[in-house]
């Protein structure tokens, strides 16, 4: 009895002093809001903005409401993580697989990679690209194009625009490509475990994903033609392109910046998960006749994976966390959009940062669901 | 134990109401923020991150501006020194909280008195020290000589959380002009990217533009486009809710204007006691009891004049003697054609 009292009342008195805490603060809150006259409430998310933004993935402009304002922020916000974590991967990937390369010349140049990106401030050099690029970009009227149609440019990168015609036919290729693909695979499996052959999935997966879309152009009616950028004069020194699609300085500056910054990262994730899977497993997979490449792809990767994974997965948080600094360079992310502009303008501090802290928090926990899934996939299974 | 207590503690009251007595007047008690401020012994004073001629600060570590001499003249007049100030550099988006959440005293950072501020977020706005408007600056080399001349996908660049972001929607919307909005959080980063010809055109408070122009590159490649497109009257804030303090950062404001207006300056603010004009020795403490009713001495308003100047004085010192805007246009005395009316000290 006395034993079980003891184990329970440092529980209570934590929770008890958990609750007072978040009890004074939130009374504190209330009392000095009522004191200065400002209401609490989240009504506002209707209203009218009446704020543009430079770059949205929907429909929007002042005249929606400040909820549509928040959407924009929190996509765009999506938009460069996700880029900046794809980005991210395959260059850490490739330097940290070049990190354990024989060849003295890509080690050093790799290391010295990882080195140089890492221990400089994220925000530096965000700036840096930025600023630096902002300079060093030519004026729209200067450009000269690549390939005939790409302009790269100090007011962005201009790129032809796709026009689709049946755009819902080649889209159901796709769709149709893959789930024929996973069947095969599926199939490929059940050959090899029941007969010991193995199919050439890859090429015929590739195979797959040509020909079908390929079909819909030839027999479903698809059709693609480019929208290439126009050069426009605005006065007499001043120019844009119009047309096509513009992927502004600032977006490019930003994933440049957060995945040159976060690969430093992976790549040295990689490289832990591959040292760290035994020499002997090598040796014992060359001593049983698989080539170089399955021993890669069926002993030291699904091994190595299971160290990788984990610590890559916070570098995904940290990623998408830093995303936010795009306030210092106008990219209209969350934090610029909703908790900047939408703050300064409605002045519900209180509900606007508790609205982007759980905005975060969810994008947070829902990339560790999805990893954290991955990672049990991957696991080993003990039988 | 317990009967040493009591005796501690009616001691420790009758000394407090002793202290209360001694050194507080009514005013004093009523204001918190007076009391904190006379306690602290310096002016908690919100300014900008830099804005030549308004709140500015040079190497040393030296604030000057005219929003810098509102601070300066409250410390005079409450403490008698007006360089008993703390400054807080605020960006736009930071400085309403520092305010409402007791960081800051007084905001006087160029802000725009507006409806939905002084209603909605627990604000007072105490007056105007400059009337400003919102314009458009841009390259000279681009020809636009009018905000008639802008064409459809300008881009323009300017900070968030201002009036000016909307003030921008409003007028490219009256004209049916489709543009870019490029929005950073610091107005250092607004001029970089502009001056790098990220924009074909910086829009923000016409005095912002004059002052940010004299930090660009080459100042002569920019001209300010004429238009004005909205009313920024831009003064001192205060929080809700202390009406004395409230009084004496308004007070502290207008008896500069109305010190310029009747030609007290701070040369000639100690021989200016013997004046025949009641309302001239009202405001150098000469006559009157002026002060006593926010809790202040008779010489307040002299401690100001002669320590700080009177309006006219710090215009000419911070904005036209720096070349900003030698004109004083629309903050000129309601006497000499301009819109400078403030009401009586009496």
């Amino acid at each position: 009895m006395n034993f079980k009292l003891q184990k329970i009342v440092p529980q209570l008195i934590t929770v008890l002093a958990v609750v007072l805490v978040f009890g004074f603060f939130s009374y504190n809150a209330q009392v000095n809001m009522e004191n200065r006259g400002i209401d609490f409430g989240y009504g506002f998310l209707s209203q009218e903005s009446s704020f543009d933004v430079q770059f949205s993935l929907i429909e929007y402009d002042g005249s929606h409401s400040y909820f549509r304002a928040y959407l924009v922020g929190l996509l765009n916000t999506i938009l460069v993580s996700v880029i900046g974590i794809i980005i991210a991967t395959i260059l850490g990937i490739i330097v940290g697989v070049a990190r354990l390369s024989p060849n003295y010349l890509i080690n050093k140049f790799a290391a010295f990679y990882v080195e140089f990106f890492r221990n400089i401030p994220l925000l530096l050099q965000i700036f840096f690209w930025y600023f630096a690029a902002l300079r060093a970009l030519p004026l729209p009227q200067d450009a000269d194009a690549m390939f005939g149609v790409f302009f790269l440019t100090i007011k962005g990168l201009y790129v032809p625009a796709f026009v689709w015609e049946n755009f819902n036919v080649f889209f159901y290729s796709i769709v149709a490509a893959i789930i024929a693909i996973v069947v095969i695979r599926i199939h490929a499996r059940k050959v090899q475990e029941t007969q010991g052959k193995q199919l050439p999935v890859l090429w015929i997966s590739l195979g797959l994903i040509f020909i079908l879309p390929l079909l819909s152009f030839l027999i479903g009616g698809v059709s693609l033609s480019f929208e290439i950028p126009k050069l426009k004069q605005l006065a007499a020194t001043s120019y844009k392109y119009e047309g096509g699609l513009n992927l502004p300085p600032e977006l490019i500056a930003l994933t440049l910046s957060l995945a040159l910054y976060t690969a430093t990262f992976i790549a040295e994730c990689v490289r832990a998960g591959i040292q760290g899977v035994g020499k002997g497993q090598k040796e014992a997979a060359a001593s049983i006749g698989l080539n170089p490449n399955q021993v890669l792809k069926l002993v030291v990767m699904p091994q190595a994976l299971r160290i990788i994974i984990p610590p890559t997965t916070n570098q995904y948080l940290n990623l998408t966390k830093n995303s936010s600094l795009a306030a210092a360079i106008a990219y209209p992310d969350l934090v610029l959009v909703f908790a900047g502009t939408a703050l300064m303008q409605t002045g519900k501090a209180i509900e606007i940062v508790s609205i982007t802290m759980l905005t975060y928090l969810s994008l947070s926990i829902s990339i560790s669901i999805l990893m954290n899934w991955y990672n049990k996939k991957i696991a080993i299974k003990e039988k | 134990m317990f009967k040493y207590l009591k005796q501690l503690t009616s001691l420790v009251a009758m000394v407090a109401v002793l202290f209360t007595f001694t050194t507080e007047t009514m005013a004093a008690k009523k204001s918190k923020t007076l009391k904190n401020t006379q306690k602290k012994g310096f002016v908690r004073c919100g300014v900008s991150q830099g804005l030549p001629g308004f709140s500015n600060a040079d190497a040393a570590g030296n604030w000057t501006g005219i929003d810098v001499d509102v601070c300066r003249a409250v410390a005079a007049a409450v403490l008698g020194d007006a360089n008993k100030v703390k400054f807080t550099p605020l960006s736009a988006k930071e400085r309403f909280t520092a305010l409402t959440s007791g960081e800051i005293d007084i905001l006087s950072r160029n802000t725009t008195w507006t409806l939905s501020r002084d209603a909605d977020i627990g604000l007072t706005f105490v007056g105007v020290n400059f009337y400003d408007g919102q314009g458009f600056m841009v390259r000279k080399s681009s020809g636009i000589t009018s905000t008639s001349q802008f064409k459809d996908g300008i881009s323009a660049c300017t900070n968030i959380g201002t009036t000016t972001e909307l003030n921008m929607r409003d007028f490219f919307n009256s004209k049916g002009i489709s543009y870019e909005p490029v929005a950073f959080e610091k107005a250092d980063e607004v001029v970089a990217a502009y001056d790098a010809g990220r924009c074909d055109t910086y829009t923000t408070d016409k005095s912002g533009l004059a002052a940010q122009r004299t930090k660009m590159s080459n100042p002569d490649d920019h001209i300010v486009l004429p238009e004005t497109v909205s009313k920024e009257p831009l003064g001192p804030v205060v929080r809700q809710g202390d009406s004395v303090w409230e009084d004496i950062v308004r007070w502290s404001l207008n008896a500069m204007i109305e010190a310029e207006e009747y030609g007290i300056t701070s040369a000639n603010a100690d021989s200016m006691k013997t004046s025949d004009n009641p309302a001239v020795k009202r405001l150098v403490g000469a006559e009157g009891e002026l002060g006593a009713a926010f809790g202040l001495d008779n010489e307040w308003s002299l401690r100001i004049i002669k320590q700080v100047g009177n309006y006219g004085e710090s215009y000419k010192r911070n904005i036209a003697d720096t070349g900003i805007l030698p004109d004083r246009g629309p903050n000129e005395l309601w006497t000499k054609g301009g819109i400078l009316y403030v009401p009586p000290a009496r």
